[in-house]
């Protein structure tokens, strides 16, 4: 039963996009907005990865009110789809930025926020890749959220940099997403699309799935430190959302874009070697 | 221009309404929201308390006083007056039965409140959040215009409320305190399961006949219902005397002499005893006081009236009543909307003070995690964990009330023993 779908990438465009990916959500973009409906379990995925973001943020020292705690604050939401994420962002402070390369899905937001002056004022949605923003947007944003985005970007690694380009010194990058591994594939993908239905059919290809080493591998080769690495766990009888220390299925990770004076440059590690070397011949010489 | 948007209207300014409407004002997390209490009668001035006591009192439990000082109105409720009782001794009619509660550590079991006190502390403290809390007097909700739970096109996904006047709102979240008789439950269709006993409740303020401690709260069973003395202060009681229609309105046209009379006889006459019962119920209490030498307590005696206050004298029908839901997309429930008790055991305005530190602790856990606070998410939550705790108890009063409405032996002797090993046993007294 267990059959790997071997299928190319197709990475010929300079862009993270994959139109083949946004094919998938075409059909679904007036669907955000029901909560009992495809997207359910983006709805409650909401009660733990909005504590996760606005907590780590408090931690990190701000002075904040708790009745608009990210007051101040400017979030890209990368892939924001209908807005499920932004709109809980601003109503606690925030002023978002959320972009989605799906045209219908930035109406659907933009009809959803309209209704509340609050949220109209505090979110700005725009229908566009990452890349098209990086020159008007550079080093704007306090924070980035990308959820359940990155196992549909066409090229993860130019992803990764344009986010580091948008992002303040010091900022915060915050991304959910599944990770590659038997046990994603058979309640990532067979389960969950397939038998229970949570995720529409077809909306995940396990091929494009990240496995946290090599996320961590690439944002920290792109001037990222990773902080925080936790897996996330789906009950479907309850339709909820828990933490578990296991990264098996789901996961989230926080890292911070490194300021310009810690990044890790060329001639530290030669220095490094130098000083292996120095410490090799003082050890002969005892 | 389209109608004003609350995050929160609470309509019915009583005081469960004004309380949760004070509650969320004063709560930090919602600093920056937009609160609206929707009130019928016009404001009242509270500066000053007359000096006679008002027929209206309540029962506050220590929980419902926390509550109360969460946002400062206990203080005031202090400042002004109210009468801690430090025990209460039920019992019955029919029998020698009587059951005591008292706390070990000699702590208040509750305060017997004014209700116009409690308004007057609530209006303080919404006062002094008038820049988040808009309150409307005179405003009477005549429509609601409810959302569609998922809505995709152009229609507004907030309530619409219509006013006497014309004037319209919109909010995300509609509170409905609005007593037994709820519009916004009505409205909102949803099923009310109700009973209207066939009694009435007669209060009156009492002056005793000497000034004592007067820290005990009295509660006797008569066959027609129960009577109470709840303590205001050394010399002053309040009487709620639950009973027959007929008998009601007897005792509001009596004159005074004859008012006071019944009442001591109520409290005092062993009319209604029989040998029967009574060499059942001493043989009971010889039985327990052997497995528990302790025995059943001590029997205090009730203080005796000398005259009631005049013009206090008012009847009101009793009824019991239980939604059953108390939350929809953008609705709550609380208060007597929600339930609706027969006073005899003094709860009807704590189990309110309960619907709201519930309902308020799950509103500021949603307001902090950015949640729309209309969505059924959270309020199911409320609903849940309310109707858990209320449905036992409501139930509980109701069988009690049956219970207590006989003359009949059987029934007697049962709650007799019942009534005797309830006092006896610790475990469910601390329950209750």
């Amino acid at each position: 039963l267990f059959r790997l779908t071997m299928k190319r990438l197709s990475s010929t465009s300079h862009s993270s996009v994959d139109s083949k990916e946004m094919k998938k959500f075409q059909l679904l973009a007036h669907k955000w907005w029901d909560e009992e409906g495809e997207y359910s379990a983006l709805h409650s995925m909401n009660d733990i990865r909005v504590p996760f973001i606005r907590d780590t943020l408090l931690n990190m020292g701000r002075n904040y009110h708790l009745g608009n705690p990210l007051s101040g604050v400017k979030i890209l939401d990368v892939g924001c789809g209908g807005g499920l994420l932004s709109e809980p962002l601003a109503r606690l402070g925030a002023s978002v930025t959320g972009i989605d390369p799906l045209e219908d899905n930035i109406r659907t937001a933009d009809q959803h926020k309209s209704f509340d002056p609050v949220l109209d004022k505090r979110i700005e949605y725009k229908s566009c890749s990452l890349e098209e923003i990086v020159e008007e947007s550079m080093e704007t944003f306090d924070v980035i959220v990308a959820s359940e985005v990155v196992e549909h970007v066409a090229d993860l690694e130019m992803f990764i940099n344009c986010c580091s380009q948008v992002l303040k010194p010091g900022g915060s990058l915050f991304i959910t997403t599944i990770n590659k591994t038997q046990l994603s594939y058979v309640l990532g993908v067979v389960v969950a699309e397939k038998i229970i239905g949570i995720v529409p059919e077809g909306t995940h290809e396990w091929e494009k799935f990240v496995p946290p080493e090599e996320l961590e591998r690439l944002l920290e080769s792109n001037g990222f430190s990773v902080k925080t690495v936790n897996g996330m766990l789906y009950n479907p009888l309850s339709g909820s959302w828990s933490w578990m220390e296991n990264t098996s299925i789901n996961y989230a990770m926080h890292a911070v874009k490194l300021a310009a004076r810690e990044q890790p440059s060329p001639t530290d590690e030669l220095s490094e070697m130098e000083s292996k070397k120095h410490s090799a011949t003082a050890g002969a010489a005892e | 221009a389209a109608p004003p948007l609350y995050d929160v209207v609470v309509s019915g300014g009583g005081m469960v309404g004004s309380a949760m409407a004070a509650a969320l004002g004063h709560d930090v997390h919602f600093h920056d929201k937009k609160i609206a209490l929707l009130e019928a009668g016009a404001r009242k001035e509270y500066d000053r308390m007359p000096e006679s006591f008002s027929n209206r009192v309540s029962s506050i439990s220590p929980g419902s006083a926390t509550l109360l000082s969460s946002f400062g109105a206990w203080d005031h409720v202090c400042s002004l007056r109210l009468k801690p009782f430090r025990r209460m001794q039920v019992w019955d009619a029919c029998s020698e039965a009587m059951i005591v509660f008292e706390k070990d550590d000699l702590d208040d079991m509750g305060y017997i409140v004014e209700n116009d006190v409690i308004m007057s502390a609530l209006t303080k403290q919404l006062d002094a959040v008038a820049d988040r809390v808009e309150v409307f007097y005179g405003s009477r909700a005549v429509g609601y215009t409810w959302p569609l739970p998922s809505h995709s096109c152009d229609t507004s996904p907030w309530v619409q409320i219509e006013l006497a006047d014309g004037r319209r709102l919109q909010t995300k979240l509609l509170i409905g305190a609005d007593g037994h008789n709820s519009v916004v439950r009505k409205e909102a269709e949803i099923k009310n399961l109700e009973h209207r006993y066939d009694q009435s409740a007669v209060v009156a303020t009492l002056h005793l006949s000497e000034a004592t401690d007067n820290n005990v709260a009295w509660q006797r069973f008569l066959p027609t219902g129960p009577i109470a003395l709840l303590p205001l202060s050394d010399t002053v009681s309040s009487l709620v005397w639950s009973t027959s229609h007929d008998h009601a309105l007897e005792l509001l046209t009596m004159d005074e002499e004859s008012f006071v009379d019944s009442i001591n006889s109520a409290f005092w006459s062993n009319a209604n005893h029989t040998d029967f019962i009574d060499s059942a119920g001493a043989m009971f209490r010889s039985a327990i006081s052997l497995l528990k030498p302790s025995g059943t307590g001590v029997r205090q005696l009730p203080p005796s009236v000398a005259r009631v206050d005049p013009e206090s004298r008012a009847m009101f029908p009793l009824g019991m009543g239980h939604a059953t839901e108390y939350v929809q997309h953008r609705v709550a429930l609380i208060g007597d909307a929600a339930h609706r008790v027969h006073p005899l055991a003094g709860q009807g305005v704590n189990l309110g003070f309960g619907d709201i530190a519930c309902l308020a602790h799950h509103l500021r856990a949603a307001a902090f995690n950015g949640s729309d606070l209309g969505s059924l998410k959270h309020l199911l939550k409320f609903e849940t964990e309310r109707q858990r705790h209320n449905v036992s108890f409501i139930t509980a009063i109701d069988v009690l009330k049956r219970l207590y409405s006989t003359k009949l032996a059987p029934l007697v002797l049962l709650r007799t023993w019942g009534l005797q090993a309830t006092n006896a046993l610790p475990p469910i007294k601390v329950r209750i």
